[in-house]
Formats: structure tokens, C-alpha cells, sequence
């Protein structure tokens, strides 16, 4: 139990910094990474690079969203779709450029992969975060969780 | 595991479950485990964010560099105010094309191609200039009527009306030019075009935007500067580039000898494409492009070139013929030699050598499409070199090389301090400064100036993007460049490729073209203005 609240916190930490550097960043964009996509959503990463309002939405969506997630994991705060929409986002990433053999990018990688990369570890990790939602205990959904419950009960 | 997902549902006090207001100070506690996680993180946070605006600020001190400027768009300086400008362009291929967009104006099929690329929305948000394109000259019917399309075309930018003035076609230049009705030209025809339109366009008073090369034999130079010198129009040479913003912030960097002593200048052409090499005759499908004899005036295409019968690929692919170019020299280097001119004034080289050959393209061609030229200015204590290659696309880059620190200077600027630098000495050793990577970079998409480089501006810097940015917003360079020249025509002013930049530029290009014909190391005479 301890050892799932500690990799929520320190998954949402993760999260909630990304969020952050990309609103410290002036002007940040994802627009080099998108440029980079290949395999199954290389066609819709071209797509919001041609339309320059996508590209805004993404941005936008993608900062906060991280923000969002990321809070949501470290205070246990409606965890569970926090949990699903961060694996979600994670694999995303994952899937714009997978370290398949084939696949060659040219922005190196900060590790060695061949198939499986630390994204797609950090996304798995999320799902089983989702299945066991720590933040009924160690956590604000404590607090829904109660009123929840009371309500039915009335 | 369903089993394992009910049981951590269940609160360890079941009982409390029934009445809510008691919470047990365990359980609450346990429920806030996330808040002092986040107060740590906010502190963490507060501390990176000092530590990098602490150490940007103090690089950014050490180099005098903490009030460079983020670029401005001006205002108002032309627009409404002035009168109406009514202009004429002279051959209207692939770069008139450019020409007009930048006025704002825009052919029906390239609104659609526009839209899928997503270009059309920054297009459509272009300055008004208050312009008419009310002439359109060219010896090729199709390309003529591409023109007339594109200037009878309502869709303008910067949501300019349509100025009533009825759109005409000119037979030849000097039809334009007798015309009342025409105030300035651009000229954009195949470069041995370029002086004699221009010296006619500047005896008939009309103000001349003309592409680069400015020349294309020694002999015209002289008269072209003369004739401009004397007549009260406003000329600006074709060249661009220097309007991306970052060169506002690579003269302040100059000025302000953050490199140290400048003595090498590295300039490079790297392409690998049988277009980049000017085969150009064939459309996408192998097909050769239309065109023919009874559509193209060859007579008046040759001009003062010498007679040879009609030939499409001449027309299309005129760039391989010395005939009607000098090659990489006036296509390229020309862009290169301005770039380098506009920040560092050097002017005319005291000598020139060039050497190259025609190692890949093995064609009729009589330009190398492999060329290195070297020019010294022993007056400035500086070479300025020229690498161009069309059989390899390797990145080279554009460099600028002092005592201290190098500076690269694309579509975004890099510099890096010399790890043998004097002037850095101390900062290498305390490790403020590092010279293994950039120590600082501007990068125009960002608008800020930032000295420690993260990967994503490493990243930024090495690729560039094509438009410049001002105010967040994506601007062409080219209509900045046409801005400028009408901004001088109507309130008076001298543009940055004036004539003295384009007599530089000239004398420079055809010292480089000598040198490569006649394989020998070539000398400006600045008395008598002429190549020795």
C-alpha cells in the first residue's frame, strides 16, 4: 500500500514538473515534438502542425493537462481518472515516437531503449495506479468518498 | 483483483462511514499526505526557477548583453497615410510570385494551397501596404496570365480593398516603363535582365525593388550605380534575410564584441537536390513544363545575351548557363555576402580567389556545382570564405569566428565562447561559462534571449524555421523587405540593400567570377572602380 502511494506521489511529482517547465518555458510548443512523430498518430501530429489554432489547443491542453494530472496524483484527488487520463497522455507520447527498430528520430533519447521505454513504463505504472486508487486513503477522495456515501445513505 | 480493488475501498473506520462528521484524526491525516508534498515541490520549484534567472542573468551581465532588445513590429509608419502605390513587375515566375504575396496579393489556386499548409492565416494578417499591382510584364503568356490572376484577385491581406485601377499586360519592360500610370518596378526576371531593366527603370523615375544579383558582367556595374546615384528613386536589392529579427540581435552581439576579434567568416551553400542544382525543365512528373516558341518571346527572353535558337531548358534551367548567370555566385553566395555585409560593413574585398569544378551534375552546364571562393580584406584583418557544394546536404552553417567566442547565424543565433578565449578565461574556469556547448542563444520563435540553453532551444537553434516571428506572430521576411522599400518611398529614408550595398555586392561577386574563369587571384583597384 505504502509502496503504491509513494509511486503516485512520485509519478504526479514527475508530471506536475512537466506541466510546470512547459509554462516556464517562454513560448514553449510541442511543435518540435510533433515535427519528430512517426508510427499511428504521425498522420494527426501533421494535421495540428498544419493548423496553427490545433497546435494552440494541444499547448494548451497538454500544459494544463499535465498540471492537472499531476496534482491530482500527488494530493490523491480524483485519482483514479487522474490515473487513467496520465496513462493515457503517457502513452500518447509514447505513441509519437516509439523506439521500435526502424523508427529513427533526430533528437537523440536521454537513455537506451529498443521497444519498451521509460514512457511507456511510466504509463503502465499509471493503469495499475488506477486499478488500486490509493486515494481513498492517502488522499482528498477520502473526503468525496464520505460525502458520497452519506448521501446515499440519506 | 477485484477482491484487492474492495478491500482498499474500504476505509480502515467503517463505523465512521454511517455518521460523516466524525473523522478520525488518523484517517484525516492520511488523506492530506499529498499537501506538505506539494509545499515541498513549490519550494523546489521557487528554487529552480531563482537558480536559472540568477545564472541567465549573471552570463547575461558578464556579456553586457542584459538590455538586447526582443524585436518590435512597427506601426503605422506606412499603411493609410501615404498615397496610393501603383506597381508593375517584371517577370513573373517563381519569385514574383513571392513578390506578390509579400504586397498582398495572392493567386486564386495558391488561397487553397495555403489553407492545407496552413500558411493562409498568417498570410491574411499581413500589413496593408496601400499598393495596386496594376502591371504585369512577362515574355510568357502562362506566367502572364499567373500575374493578371494574382493581381485581380479580391482575397488581399491585411483586409486591403481593391484599388479600381484596371490590371494591364506589357509586351516588353520598356512599355512599363514609358507608362505614367506605373510608380515603381520589381524585377525578377533571369539576372542578365537585372542591370539593364534596372538603369532604364532609374532614367525613367520609377523606384526599383530588383532581385539579387544586382549585375551580371563587370561592365554594368559602374553605370548601374551611377545611374541610381543620380536619379531620385529608392532602390533595394532583393535580399531578405537580414529582416528575420534575430539579425537586429546579431548586430547588438557584434557591437557589443561579445566574440572578440572577428578574423574568419564561414559561409556555406549545402544542397543535394537536382533542383538545388537548377534542373528545373521537368515538372514533378518528368514532364517537360509548357512553354514553346509561339508562347515565349525568345528574342526578347535572350535580351543582350548572346543568339542562340529557342531551347526549353535554357528558359526554365537559365541558372546553368553563364550566358545568363554566374552561377552559385549570383544565386547564392550574393545572399550570403549581404547577410555578412549588413553586420560587419566590410565592403569590397582587396582580393579573391575561387576554385570548384563540375563534379557531380554532369550536364551542359557551365557553372561548378562545387565552388570554394576566399576573400581577404587585410584592412578589416579578415577572410571571408565561401563553401558551396550541390552534392551534399549537409549542414555547415553560417559562422562567424572571433578570438572569444563563434557565432552561428541562421534562422536562429548560437553562440559558443572559444574555450581558449582571453576575454572568457576566468568564467571557463569558475564554470559560469561553458564552452562545450552554447552559451548563448536566440532563438526567434521564443522572442526572449536565453543564456542557458535547454535541450528544447538546442534543439530550436540547429533547425530554424523558415518566417520570422514579431510579436508572437508569423511574419514573411520578404514583405518586411518590400515594407521597408516603401516605407522609403514615402517617407523619404535609405533601405538596408541600398546601391552602396548592391555596388559592394556586385564588385564582390564579379571579383569571385573572374577568379573562377580565368583561374587566377583577382584585385579590386578603388580608384578607378574596376577589377584588376
Amino acid at each position: 500500500m505504502t509502496a503504491l502511494v509513494v509511486l503516485r506521489v512520485l509519478i504526479g511529482w514527475h508530471i506536475l514538473y512537466e506541466g510546470f517547465s512547459k509554462v516556464l518555458i517562454p513560448n514553449w510548443s510541442s511543435f518540435g515534438f510533433l515535427q519528430e512523430s512517426k508510427w499511428i498518430l504521425a498522420g494527426f501530429a501533421r494535421w495540428v502542425l498544419a493548423h496553427p489554432n490545433a497546435l494552440n489547443v494541444v499547448d494548451f491542453l497538454n500544459t494544463w493537462g499535465l498540471i492537472a494530472i499531476g496534482l491530482g496524483l500527488i494530493l490523491g484527488l480524483f485519482t483514479r481518472l487522474a490515473s487513467i487520463f496520465g496513462a493515457l497522455l503517457l502513452f500518447a507520447y509514447y505513441s509519437n515516437n516509439p523506439p521500435f527498430i526502424g523508427l529513427e528520430y533526430s533528437v537523440p533519447t536521454e537513455g537506451n531503449y529498443l521497444v519498451v521505454s521509460k514512457t511507456l513504463i511510466e504509463s503502465v505504472a499509471l493503469v495499475a495506479l488506477a486499478v488500486f486508487p490509493t486515494g481513498l486513503i492517502f488522499g482528498l477522495d477520502m473526503f468525496i468518498w464520505r460525502y458520497r456515501k452519506s448521501k446515499k445513505i440519506k | 483483483m477485484s477482491k484487492d480493488k474492495e478491500n482498499t475501498r474500504k476505509p480502515e473506520d467503517s463505523k465512521a462511514t454511517t455518521d460523516k462528521p466524525d473523522i478520525k484524526r488518523r484517517t484525516l491525516l492520511k488523506a492530506l499526505v499529498g499537501i506538505p508534498v506539494l509545499g515541498v515541490f513549490a519550494f523546489e520549484l521557487l528554487k529552480k526557477r531563482a537558480y536559472d534567472l540568477e545564472k541567465k542573468n549573471r552570463v547575461l551581465k558578464e556579456l553586457g548583453l542584459e538590455d538586447i532588445k526582443s524585436p518590435v513590429i512597427s506601426k503605422g509608419s506606412s499603411g493609410a497615410k501615404g498615397d496610393l502605390l501603383r506597381i508593375g513587375i517584371i517577370g513573373f515566375g517563381n519569385r514574383a510570385v513571392a513578390h506578390a504575396n509579400g504586397l498582398g496579393y495572392i493567386h486564386p489556386d495558391d488561397v487553397e494551397k495555403r489553407r492545407a499548409s496552413g500558411s493562409l492565416e498568417s498570410w491574411l494578417e499581413q500589413e496593408d501596404l496601400n499598393v495596386a499591382l496594376t502591371g504585369i510584364c512577362d515574355v510568357f503568356d502562362l506566367h502572364a496570365e499567373n500575374g493578371l490572376a494574382t493581381a485581380n484577385n479580391t482575397i488581399r491581406s491585411g483586409g486591403a480593398k481593391a484599388s479600381g485601377i484596371p490590371v494591364k499586360r506589357y509586351r516588353t519592360y520598356q512599355e512599363m516603363l514609358d507608362d505614367k500610370d506605373i510608380d515603381a518596378v520589381m524585377i525578377a526576371t533571369p539576372d542578365h535582365h537585372h542591370a539593364p531593366i534596372t538603369i532604364a527603370a532609374a532614367k525613367a523615375g520609377k523606384h526599383i525593388y530588383c532581385e539579387k544579383a544586382p549585375v551580371h558582367l563587370e561592365e554594368q556595374l559602374n553605370e548601374l550605380y551611377d545611374t541610381v546615384k543620380n536619379s531620385n528613386i529608392v532602390y533595394q536589392l532583393g535580399h531578405q534575410v537580414p529582416q528575420s529579427t534575430i539579425f537586429k540581435q546579431a548586430k547588438d552581439i557584434i557591437k557589443k564584441d561579445i566574440l572578440g576579434k572577428i578574423t574568419l567568416v564561414e559561409t556555406t551553400t549545402n544542397r543535394n537536390t537536382a533542383d538545388g542544382a537548377w534542373i528545373r525543365t521537368l515538372d514533378a512528373n518528368g514532364k517537360v513544363k509548357p512553354g514553346n516558341e509561339k508562347t515565349i518571346d525568345w528574342e526578347q527572353w535572350l535580351g543582350p545575351a548572346p543568339k542562340v535558337p529557342f531551347s526549353i531548358d535554357r528558359y526554365y534551367s537559365w541558372t546553368k548557363f553563364f550566358d545568363y548567370d554566374i552561377g552559385l555566385i549570383g544565386q547564392l553566395f550574393t545572399h550570403e555576402f549581404d547577410a555578412v555585409n549588413q553586420l560587419l560593413r566590410i565592403g569590397i574585398p582587396k582580393s579573391a580567389v575561387s576554385s570548384g569544378g563540375i563534379y557531380y551534375w554532369k550536364d551542359d552546364r557551365d557553372m561548378a556545382d562545387l565552388l570554394n571562393c576566399v576573400f581577404e580584406y587585410p584592412n578589416h584583418d579578415l577572410t571571408l570564405l565561401y563553401s558551396a557544394t550541390l552534392a551534399n546536404s549537409r549542414s555547415r552553417g553560417r559562422v562567424f569566428m572571433g578570438h572569444d567566442a563563434s557565432m552561428e547565424l541562421g534562422s536562429a543565433i548560437s553562440i559558443t565562447a572559444d574555450s581558449d578565449s582571453t576575454r572568457y578565461k576566468k568564467q571557463i574556469e569558475s564554470g559560469l561559462i561553458d564552452p562545450s556547448g552554447p552559451m548563448v542563444s536566440f532563438n526567434p520563435t521564443s522572442g526572449k534571449i536565453d543564456a542557458v540553453t535547454s535541450a528544447t532551444e538546442k534543439y530550436y537553434a540547429a533547425r530554424g524555421l523558415t518566417t520570422t516571428t514579431i510579436n508572437g506572430r508569423q511574419v514573411d521576411v520578404t514583405h518586411l523587405h518590400i515594407k521597408e522599400w516603401i516605407d522609403c518611398i514615402r517617407n523619404g529614408g535609405t533601405p538596408s540593400a541600398n546601391i552602396e550595398r548592391a555596388f559592394e555586392e556586385g564588385a564582390t561577386i564579379m571579383m569571385a567570377q573572374k577568379a573562377y574563369v580565368e583561374k587566377r587571384r583577382v584585385e579590386w583597384d578603388p580608384i578607378n572602380k574596376k577589377i584588376v
